[in-house]
């Protein structure tokens, strides 16, 4: 398989985009990359979107052909791919097959939400198409309540501060305050976090990701191609995908995400590297809880002790393991398809320090997407 | 949009036996049980058998949902838990609603029994049923 590069990456602003279809956020993350990369269109072989849900979101299908079709590819093979919250780390890994694999040498791999023309227990609902249709959502679990019974069975099996949760979302907010696509831009206190609304109980809604409209765009090569495009890049050097048993009950633990587990496996082994040898991370912190239990199963903390490194600043901006620069899923946003594709992006800018604010820097950044609550998992290894 | 609606019957018909009943399914190889429907085994065996799963179990994770998704909202605020069952010694989960309980007085660790109860009334006409769990009284 050949080397596979990120050279490029676009993004579209998230929130709650009323006057936008579907199309115009996709566009503005493709004009941005382009913009960006300087690169003629026509260059482009292939595009992959992640989507986990535009037929129920805005009742379009034929996404890939919609979306090349709005920006001017048309012609071009395109695809869209799904894995709930996670579509867009099957869209990065399906385009990094495309490349390594020899097929094509220049694909955009892009991810697409637009969640705001439904109302509000529609799309709640939409999301809770996620979990198992039958044996979760028809029992009336939402996404957030089965996040919420993970985070319980934590609480009781580990009788951690409840504050080391919420301390986060604080984080969270900080780190989006000058990213300009986020979708919150201002800090928040601890107490606002401890004291918001209940959504499913222990989850407060400031502890959940928030319902916004979003896309985001990489631009994958060869680092061949690249040098001729004149664009600087970071290697893929570890992609993995890996699956685990659909519903929450019906996974060997509650506490661990063996998806993780097994995409991370595969990832560090393809990438040769070990925990101690990421300079940040972008983890997918749909939830406290999530943030929580990936710091434990990327292998950066011991089980039950994930939240450690989120009380004693280790992911901070100024911690040693810096996570999620430019907000996470908390404060930046999650358009769901489109939210492991930020995570990339986003690595690759601050691993290249052309993210607004000055980066920590670093050699390796590891991207994680979860997708259900844990049925699918992504994980990228960037390498500067 | 998926069953949120209510159920379409074709669909209601398939389902009805198994939301009526409290099913599971045993591996006759490897003895797993499971409480969604397969066709294959991980340990590859494709014989799988319908067993009814005891009726009484123990919370191993619960919570109150307040936000919940569409034909859902007048029965909210409502308990969904974790239940672990004991199959012949083997220790298997299950997910549903808990009914009859006051929802500050759920505990991990409560024991629960099984109960067919009304699960909503969907937008088709249809009133649809399932397995919910209801305290033990100590």
């Amino acid at each position: 398989m050949r080397e596979v590069v990120i050279a490029g990456a676009g993004f579209a602003k998230i929130g709650e985009r009323r006057n936008d279809r579907i199309g115009d956020i996709f566009a503005e993350a493709f004009r941005m990359l382009i913009d960006n990369t300087q690169i003629d269109p026509k260059e482009i072989e292939a595009l992959v979107v992640g989507n986990m849900s535009a037929g129920e979101f805005v009742g379009q299908a034929s996404l890939g052909a919609y979306l090349a079709d709005y920006v001017g590819l048309s012609g071009i093979p395109a695809i869209r791919v799904e894995a709930a919250c996670t579509s867009g780390g099957a869209s990065v890994r399906t385009a990094y097959h495309l490349v390594a694999s020899g097929a094509y040498d220049v694909v955009v791999a892009a991810g697409v939400e637009k969640m705001t023309d439904t109302p509000n227990n529609q799309t709640t609902s939409i999301l809770a198409e996620a979990a198992h249709q039958e044996y979760e959502t028809y029992f009336g679990a939402s996404f957030v309540a089965l996040n919420a019974l993970m985070m319980r069975y934590y609480l009781d099996k580990y009788k951690p501060k409840r504050e080391a949760f919420a301390k986060r979302s604080v984080y969270m907010h900080q780190n989006a305050v000058d990213n300009p696509r986020a979708q919150f831009r201002r800090p928040v206190k601890l107490e606002q976090v401890l004291n918001s609304t209940i959504v499913a109980d222990p989850l407060t809604i400031f502890e959940c990701a928030p319902i916004g409209d979003g896309s985001a765009a990489v631009l994958l090569t060869t680092p061949e191609k690249a040098k001729e495009l004149g664009l600087e890049y970071v290697k893929i050097a570890g992609a993995a995908l890996a699956t685990d048993r659909l519903a929450l009950h019906e996974r060997d633990e509650l506490d661990t995400l063996k998806a993780t587990l097994r995409a991370r496996e595969r990832a560090y082994k393809q990438a040769k590297i070990e925990p101690k040898d990421v300079d940040l991370i972008e983890i997918h912190d749909a939830f406290s809880i999530m943030a929580v239990l990936a710091l434990e199963d990327l292998g950066f903390a011991k089980k039950g002790e994930g939240r450690k490194l989120i009380d004693e600043g280790v992911i901070s901006r100024d911690g040693s393991l810096p996570a999620n620069l430019g907000g996470g899923l908390k404060a930046r946003g999650h358009p769901v398809g489109s939210t492991t594709v930020y995570g990339v992006g986003e690595a690759y800018l601050n691993l290249l320090q052309k993210a607004p604010r000055k980066s920590p820097g670093g050699e390796v950044a590891v991207v994680q997407g979860i997708g259900g609550t844990g049925s699918t998992v992504s994980v990228f290894v960037l390498r500067r | 949009m998926g069953i949120i609606e209510g159920t379409f019957p074709p669909r209601y018909r398939r389902e009805v036996k198994y939301r009526n009943a409290f099913v599971g399914w045993r591996c006759k190889k490897c003895g797993r049980v499971f409480y969604t429907p397969r066709k294959r085994c991980e340990c590859g065996s494709r014989e799988i058998e319908e067993i009814e799963l005891p009726r009484e179990g123990r919370v191993v994770t619960r919570t109150v949902v307040r936000n919940p998704p569409k034909g859902y909202e007048k029965y909210a605020p409502y308990a969904i838990a974790i239940i672990e069952l004991d199959v012949d010694g083997q220790k298997v989960r299950v997910l549903g609603q808990l009914a009859d309980v006051d929802l500050d007085k759920i505990r991990t660790g409560m024991r629960v029994r099984a109960t067919l109860r009304r699960i909503r009334a969907g937008r088709r006409g249809l009133i649809e049923y399932g397995v919910k769990r209801v305290p033990i009284e100590e």
